[in-house]
């Protein structure tokens, strides 16, 4: 770990503009993942933000029926929140298939957001890694690939993004609010939040220098059965191969989005339209284009099995 | 003491002690957080300072250049070891490549430096700014494509265990089977990392260490620093797993000493996780060709197993075909291990090397066998069984009751409801089968000695530098003492782990039990001599009980024994030829329930049961604890652990615990054990023998078989996973 310096922010927009003014510095709220990254000297901020003292801590509903998540709302504390078990079940069931009790204490509904991809390439410094020390090459293109992307992914990387929390916020359409170093507050489509990895993938958000996550609004609930199916190795503590997030409707339509398969979360909102026709129909436009690698090409047949075992279920 | 004849009746057959299902006298210890583990020690010696290891870069090549200026400009730096500055190095008979690295780098991870600085902080950062530069050169690291290039070499073949004519016998036989089978890489990932703390004083050398095998690690230390062994001490009272990955001296302790000797202060390392996959030692992959041929009514007349693992130029095989030369009966036969040269880091010892992964895959033949001739399972196995060495049939087993075990796991768990034609049992959403497998792993007599000594206040204390690496040695040591001494358990201390007391067993090959406590026997026995001797009693009368010493009418408490001083005693359990005359062999029998999901093919554990028969159970407690500890082993051996090989740079990719995926409590269910009465007059006074790698013996086997019997998918390759299945699953809603 390199030697670094800290302060704490006072505002949302005190924090961004202190972010701009030393160059490479960080914002630091659970820690869970940037912390390891610092120890590994994956991430190498000469400087920390603070922000857990910004009181961006509620869950509060907005005057058009919306929910708004804070930044700094703990996973735990928002997969037990009532409203988001009521009307957003797909969302608490998403944060409680992640990590461990300890962790989702600690995280937080931003940084989950914006954690690092787990190829464990990224996480050894001795290998090329394109995310980590751009321009180096990839070395997990031709390496051990199981738990990578299938699709979205580029000649530089096939990182996964590892968040289940993200896969259920795609689906219910959220919003990412920040704060500009300026003091301006703008909202992202959370669609548009995570980019492609293209020829950079070190930029995985649209966040720009200094920008701040200040919330995250979910829409008026659509109603609907929730699912949040994520297949692992393991029963728990392992990040998915694939997971899929589905809200149903009572006469078949729906959406999903589908998490282990990219850069980011998966959602192609054309292919709902198949949804009353099944899963193979579903997949075929979900995944319409995907690159596998010998080693994840499991993927595809997985997500439409997943995808037909959530359909079946949402039938009841 | 000389253990050459069979054990007849002796103290520890009272079992007052020996044989209670104890809680370990040492757990107290480890609840509350006081039970000293290798890197905690701060109290022991002044000045620690804080070393942290870098890694090589490269599988295989040689250092170009190597600059730690940058390094030592670090405030707090006060010493960078690298191959340069170390001196000569000898390497210990049991490494295979040296733990210090440069200029030939013989594996990834292999340490090329260690920096020591006045905190853990600052010797990590500098570790980051010890620039090396390597020159590459190719390397073998993929065991398929040096299997192929093996070929049919004649050359691999000399050491091969024959018995018969196995082509012609296998040719002839009616039912046949042969099949190709592989298993992984894996890494032991014990909770506890490899972590020592050495201090010079003057040219002696003390460390504190986590370790199983502390004569080992004080001769190869002293091997390697060349100096005389009688200068190094080594102390590890507590180990927290080791699994075999710290039977060896490793690079922690071998460069602990020289960042000590170097920065003039104590000086702690311990491997950083991602490290320890390359770094340290692993139980090395396999692929394993099973040959069986049996006449039409199930009697095998022929069976080979032959299997292919790498190693390092001077590593060894995995001796995975070892359970095959002794399991089952048959007339012809043929075994052999095939080495080739891989450069992947070491491979070595993992618990029970050899039979946990030959009989992941002895024992899916079996069950492939057994479907094709038509018959259950557990009755094929108990067709096919032998009570002598089936290659040397005049050497009886000890004791063999690997039917017991079939019979009794099968009534138990309810074998009869398995359906014999898979893909039949369904609940819900999930495809539910049984399987079952054979467990057998021999058992290993060493020698082992203990120093007890008598006080005044009849206080028992045992010395000895066997090590409790979680399995229980402290208790089942004193429950051995209270036993020969007639005291209670709270009379008893027990103290190991440390080379100053006479060399034991140490904790490996499930050896530890039966042999550290005969050791510790030995030694009671002559105290008991020494006891009777002082208080006037003919020693072959002298009962001993309740604290007392007795004979006839007279009673004398055990303390006065010791007048005001204190009684010794020193000796050792040596073993004769009991072992060539008679195969000893422990045994058992795994049934797992397992159920996939009928649309993901995600697989889980339902239920498991373990019947072992493993001569006398010192702590029916314990010895349960190890073989649940075992099964679960298992359950990530068959379902998850995979070391991935990146075939291009020589290294396993997922060396952290994200990545490498072992058992958490979600994955492991209902587990029972039972332990057939046994006691094995053949083994040691103790009548004993091992259990704690028994309970991994064909579990991975037990579990892939009820994969298959739940989907009809039988999976030849280790780790069975969804994506093996998923293909074959039946179609969906």
């Amino acid at each position: 770990m390199k030697p670094f310096s800290y302060e704490r922010a006072g505002s949302p927009a005190e924090a961004a503009a202190a972010a701009v003014r030393t160059p490479g510095a960080k914002f630091i709220a659970g820690g869970t993942n940037l912390l390891d990254l610092m120890k590994l000297e994956i991430e190498t901020p000469v400087h920390l933000i603070d922000v857990n003292g910004l009181s961006l801590d509620k869950v509060e509903p907005t005057p058009d029926g919306a929910l708004r998540i804070g930044a700094l709302v703990r996973n735990t504390d928002l997969a037990a929140d009532e409203r988001v078990r009521r009307d957003y079940g797909v969302l608490s069931r998403a944060l409680l298939a992640g990590a461990s009790g300890q962790l989702r204490n600690k995280a937080t509904t931003a940084g989950n957001l914006l954690q690092r991809t787990r190829c464990p390439y990224f996480y050894d410094t001795a290998q090329p890694c394109n995310k980590r020390r751009p321009g180096s090459g990839c070395a997990a293109i031709g390496g051990f690939s199981r738990q990578l992307a299938v699709i979205g992914g580029s000649e530089a990387c096939i990182a996964t993004h590892p968040s289940d929390m993200a896969v259920a916020m795609r689906v219910l359409d959220a919003a990412v609010e920040t704060v500009r170093p300026d003091g301006a507050a703008r909202s992202i489509p959370i669609a548009e939040f995570h980019r492609l990895p293209g020829d950079t993938p070190h930029i995985e958000t649209v966040l720009e220098p200094g920008e701040l996550i200040t919330a995250v609004t979910l829409p008026r609930p659509v109603g609907g059965t929730h699912i949040y199916h994520k297949v692992r190795d393991r029963a728990s503590y392992a990040f998915a191969l694939v997971a899929v997030a589905a809200v149903v409707q009572p006469d078949g339509s729906g959406r999903v989005a589908l998490g282990g398969v990219a850069h980011k979360p998966w959602r192609v909102e054309a292919a709902e339209a198949e949804m009353p026709k099944g899963a193979k129909a579903v997949t075929a436009q979900l995944l319409a284009g995907a690159k596998p690698t010998p080693e994840n090409a499991f993927k595809l047949p997985l997500v439409e099995r997943t995808l037909g075992s959530v359909l079946a279920e949402a039938k009841g | 003491m000389k253990f050459d004849t069979p054990a007849t009746t002796n103290p520890i057959d009272q079992l007052k002690v020996i044989g209670k299902p104890t809680s370990r006298i040492d757990g107290p210890l480890k609840t509350t957080g006081t039970a000293p583990y290798a890197y905690e020690r701060h109290d022991v010696v002044p000045d620690q300072v804080y070393g942290y290891v870098v890694g090589a870069g490269i599988a295989k090549g040689r250092i170009a250049s190597l600059s730690v200026a940058e390094a030592k400009a670090v405030p707090g730096v006060l010493a960078v070891v690298t191959h340069e500055t170390a001196g000569k190095l000898g390497k210990g008979k049991r490494n295979a490549a040296p733990l210090l690295g440069g200029p030939e780098i013989a594996h990834y991870h292999q340490a090329v430096a260690l920096v020591v600085a006045e905190s853990f902080e600052q010797a990590r950062a500098a570790a980051n700014l010890v620039r090396v530069e390597y020159r590459k050169t190719d390397g073998a690291f993929d065991l398929a494509r040096a299997k192929d290039a093996m070929g049919d070499s004649a050359e691999h073949k000399k050491e091969d265990s024959v018995v018969g004519d196995f082509a012609a016998a296998f040719a002839a036989a009616p039912v046949k089977l042969d099949e190709t089978y592989s298993t992984p890489d894996e890494t032991h990932a014990m909770m506890e990392p490899h972590a020592s703390i050495a201090a010079w004083q003057g040219d002696r050398l003390t460390v504190w260490t986590s370790n199983q095998m502390i004569d080992w690690a004080a001769t190869d230390l002293a091997e390697t620093l060349k100096m005389p062994k009688e200068k190094v001490r080594v102390i590890s009272p507590f180990v927290g797993g080791g699994f075999g990955g710290k039977l060896f001296l490793r690079a922690d302790t071998l460069l602990a000493a020289l960042g000590a000797r170097a920065a003039g202060r104590p000086v702690k390392v311990a491997l950083p996780r991602p490290m320890m996959a390359n770094n340290t030692t692993h139980r090395p992959a396999t692929i394993q060709r099973v040959r069986i041929g049996a006449t039409a009514d199930g009697r095998i007349t022929a069976i080979a197993h032959e299997s292919w693992s790498g190693n390092l130029p001077d590593g060894k095989p995995e001796t995975a075909t070892d359970q095959t030369r002794l399991l089952y009966a048959g007339a012809n036969r043929l075994s052999g291990t095939r080495l080739a040269h891989l450069d992947l880091p070491e491979g070595n010892a993992m618990r029970a090397p050899g039979e946990a992964p030959g009989l992941m895959v002895l024992e899916i033949a079996m069950d492939e066998m057994a479907e094709r001739l038509k018959i259950d399972p557990v009755e094929f196995r108990i067709l096919n069984d032998t009570q002598v060495d089936p290659e040397k049939p005049e050497r009886p087993f000890s004791q063999r009751q690997l039917v017991q075990c079939l019979r009794t796991g099968a009534e138990r768990f309810g074998w009869s409801k398995r359906s014999a034609e898979p893909a039949r049992m369904r609940e819900g959403r999930w495809l539910v089968g049984i399987g079952m497998a054979a467990a057998f792993r021999n058992n290993l007599l060493t020698k082992s000695a203990a120093r007890v000594r008598l006080d005044k206040r009849g206080v028992v204390t045992v010395e000895t530098d066997m090590t409790d690496i979680g399995t229980g040695s402290y208790t089942i040591i004193a429950q051995t003492a209270a036993e020969m001494m007639g005291v209670g358990l709270d009379r008893v201390v027990v103290r190991l782990g440390d080379s100053s007391f006479p060399a034991s067993a140490g904790s490996g090959g499930q050896w530890g039990a039966n042999n550290s406590t005969a050791g510790v026997y030995a030694a009671c026995v002559k105290l008991r001599e020494a006891v009777a001797q002082k208080l006037g009693f003919n020693s072959a009368d002298a009962q001993f009980a309740d604290g007392q010493v007795g004979s006839g009418n007279r009673r004398v408490p055990l303390a006065q024994a010791a007048g005001d001083g204190e009684l010794t005693a020193e000796d050792g359990i040596e073993y004769g030829d009991l072992d060539k005359k008679a195969q000893q062999s422990t045994f058992g029998a795994h049934f797992v329930e397992v159920g996939v999901d009928a649309a993901t093919a995600e697989i889980r554990v339902r239920r498991m049961l373990a019947v072992c028969a493993a001569g006398r159970i010192l702590n029916p407690l314990s010895a349960r604890s190890q073989v649940i500890g075992a099964m679960t082993m298992g359950v990530g051996a068959a379902l998850m652990e995979e070391l991935a090989v990146d075939t291009r740079g020589g290294f396993f990719v997922n060396h952290d615990l994200a990545s490498y995926e072992v058992p958490v409590h979600a994955d492991i269910p209902h587990q029972e054990v039972i332990f057939l009465d046994e006691t094995d007059p053949m083994s040691s006074p103790m009548k004993a023998k091992g259990v704690g790698e028994l309970g991994l013996c064909g579990v991975g086997a037990a579990i892939a078989n009820a994969v298959y019997n739940a989907t009809g998918v039988r999976v030849r390759d280790y780790p069975v996973t969804l994506d093996k299945l998923i293909d074959r699953m039946p179609p969906i809603g």
